[in-house]
């Protein structure tokens, strides 16, 4: 499915990053392409979102090169990941609990006015049109996001990513608070980004998520990449046993 | 935050008249629990006065005028507390940064710059007012920096700082009181000279009218061009209509305190007028330092809720953690909001210092407690993320009514000291119960 000639969207190359002498990252490369949904997969502590981090610019790997677009880049804060059109979706969801949806939509991007003042009507005006297309039962404008449900929060944080034209988009275990109708909405819209020609990470623990959503799957274990496999080409076994063993059943084949 | 927007139709039928007023108007539930509390303080002083002392000596122009003049510096320093403490902070050095920053602007402006600019220079006091807010921001960036980039916490650094700056303004002078200072700077701590007047009052009475009717079409204009629900007329005319009656009450109060006796006759001496002084009735008017606080309130205000700046200091009491995977760099902002408080203490030190007329040691002694309590009073969450200006500047009229009023019925301080206390803990609990409520 993916065109492997072509240059990644994102190439992480030999990524390293560890904390008090535990390699939470130990030399690992992946890549994304445009409009691709890749899957990390591994057991808690395996290395998956300290990985991710370090494109997000949450943290800064020790070691290692990023590349976007064939061109390599230096991601040292969010900022830097936002400025390449990078946004991360948190499993803690990051937002501003005593804030509103449309200031924690906004949140370090707020519009302003000509006098360069936060331009309250028109950020609440625009997350009212983006919700209206992720979430059309949303009314809770006003209140603080701490009133709001599990999956509201979750389409505030996904509203945010989607409103600023990610290129890349990092979701960490976005069903892990939802209820069924809810992660059901959420892999709409993944299947709808990754139309729009997204590069997706998804981090997710639900194998059968995997298997529906994801192109491609990485597997890591103890901060080492197992292997990348086409989710085509495999069964949902196979990544287990990926998962658990911690070996490439191709490399074994 | 307010809300009618998301209520649903079906449950705005069955509520009480109190609510449904409060829901058109919009009108903040603590705001006007703030107000009640206020009105109860000021007639209970002045009843206990009337019954016990046969004088009731609060509710009069004299001591109102007073009273607006004392709360300045106080409230000036809690609007900057009120930055702080909703990002988790909190800042116990602002009293020993007005010591500091009085002493050092009493050197300047009387051992040093008239030597260089003659006595009585005009520039003498600009050169003063800048200077000291120049050291209390560069002090506040100080410990900001400790804070945020060496990691040592908030209630350490300014704990340490309250004994260094108050030991350091004791050795500027080496304990001795300067006094009196430039005659121009005096006029920013009050007194008769140190007032706009009568006519001076009515201006800034008009322009204050004319932002509240400004500020009520702008609003109501915004909300029609984004679609958004109006408030109902009768409401907006309400609000603006009480917000006026307001200004204007304050500006005939302090025009009805006319200057002392004493003062005229100096003043138609120095001026060579020849009306009897007996007859002449000069208005006060308001305060300089009370106009000060007005616009920091109003600067303070336009900087939580419409910049970007006073947008990040929420989001960072909210969630430190959120607001950096945002981008926000919450160091820096740290940083800057420990050198506004700063400013904002030496502000209060030209204040302060002006109106004693002198520097002296004890300047701006336990104010930091006064500066939080007025904060907290005012609604600022020790948790972190919720504060209004408005609420701090009024928490800071609330504790210095308290004072006040018990020294006019004659409490000792030790029984003050008690009140004031026990008022700060039973505020916070108040406050605990209605955000409980709340939710």
């Amino acid at each position: 499915m993916t065109d492997t000639q072509k240059t990644p969207l994102v190439a992480l190359k030999d990524m390293s990053i560890s904390f008090g002498g535990i390699k939470a990252v130990d030399h690992v490369s992946i890549d994304l392409h445009a409009g691709e949904v890749v899957g990390l997969l591994g057991h808690n502590g395996a290395g998956k979102s300290t990985l991710i981090k370090c494109l997000s610019g949450a943290y800064q790997a020790d070691h290692g090169e990023i590349y976007v677009e064939g061109k390599k880049v230096k991601i040292e804060n969010p900022r830097d990941a936002r400025a390449q059109n990078i946004e991360t979706i948190y499993q803690t969801l990051a937002l501003a609990d005593n804030l509103n949806a449309s200031a924690n939509l906004f949140l370090g991007r707020e519009l302003t006015n000509r006098f360069g003042m936060v331009d309250e009507g028109k950020m609440e005006a625009e997350t009212r049109k983006i919700m209206a297309r992720l979430n059309p039962n949303f009314r809770k404008f006003h209140e603080p996001v701490s009133a709001l449900s599990g999956g509201q929060r979750q389409s505030v944080a996904i509203a945010r990513a989607v409103y600023f034209n990610a290129k890349v988009l990092i979701m960490d275990e976005p069903t892990a608070a939802l209820g069924p109708q809810e992660t059901e909405m959420v892999s709409e819209l993944i299947q709808e980004l990754k139309a729009q020609g997204i590069g997706i990470f998804l981090i997710e623990h639900d194998i059968h998520n995997v298997m529906k959503l994801c192109d491609r799957a990485a597997v890591m274990k103890n901060g080492q990449m197992v292997g990348v496999v086409d989710v085509a080409d495999v069964t949902d076994d196979d990544i287990l046993s990926m998962i658990i063993l911690g070996k490439n059943p191709k490399k074994a084949a | 935050m307010t809300d009618t927007n998301t209520t649903n139709p079906a449950t705005q039928t069955n509520l009480s008249p109190v609510a449904k007023f409060l829901r058109a108007t919009e009108l903040d539930t603590r705001l006007l629990g703030m107000f009640g509390a206020l009105a109860l303080i000021w007639l209970g002083f002045h009843y206990y006065g009337v019954i016990f002392n046969d004088f009731g000596a609060f509710l009069t122009a004299r001591n109102l005028w007073n009273l607006s003049v004392q709360t300045s510096s106080i409230g000036i320093m809690a609007t900057g507390m009120v930055l702080v403490i909703i990002t988790r902070n909190i800042d116990l050095s602002v009293g020993a940064l007005v010591g500091v920053t009085g002493m050092t602007m009493g050197i300047l402006q009387v051992d040093i710059l008239p030597q260089y600019l003659g006595l009585g220079n005009p520039f003498i006091w600009i050169i003063t007012v800048i200077f000291g807010i120049t050291v209390g921001a560069t002090i506040g960036a100080f410990h900001g920096w400790l804070i945020a980039y060496r990691g040592i916490p908030a209630f350490i650094v300014t704990l340490g700082g309250l004994l260094v700056w108050r030991g350091s303004a004791f050795l500027a002078n080496g304990g001795k009181t300067i006094s009196p200072v430039d005659s121009t700077f005096q006029l920013l701590g009050g007194g008769p000279y140190g007032a706009v007047g009568e006519t001076g009052s009515w201006i800034v009475g008009i322009i204050a009218c004319l932002g509240i009717l400004w500020l009520t079409v702008a609003g109501r204009r915004n909300r029609v061009q984004h679609d958004f629900k109006l408030r109902p007329m009768w409401a907006e005319v309400f609000v603006s209509g009480a917000a006026m009656a307001m200004v204007i009450g304050a500006v005939l109060l302090v025009n009805s305190y006319p200057w002392p006796i004493g003062i005229v006759k100096q003043y138609t001496a120095a001026n060579g007028i020849t009306t009897d002084p007996a007859t002449l009735v000069i208005s006060h008017g308001f305060a300089i330092p009370v106009l000060i606080l007005a616009g920091v309130g109003i600067m303070m205000t336009i900087l939580m809720t419409k910049t970007r700046f006073g947008r990040y200091v929420f989001a960072i009491g909210g969630n430190p953690e959120a607001a950096a995977l945002a981008g926000i760099n919450v160091k820096w902002m740290t940083m800057r909001i420990f050198a506004l408080m700063g400013a904002l203490a030496g502000l209060a030190g030209v204040v302060a210092s002006a109106r004693l007329n002198s520097a002296t040691n004890a300047l701006g002694v336990l104010d930091e407690l006064y500066v939080i309590a007025a904060a907290v009073i005012g609604g600022t969450s020790l948790a972190g993320g919720v504060g209004t200006i408005y609420g701090a500047i009024l928490g800071a009229l609330v504790m210095q009514s308290l004072q006040t009023g018990m020294v006019l019925i004659g409490f000792d301080t030790s029984v003050q000291q008690i009140v004031v206390g026990s008022v700060l803990v039973l505020a916070v609990y108040l406050d605990n119960l209605y955000r409980n409520r709340a939710k």
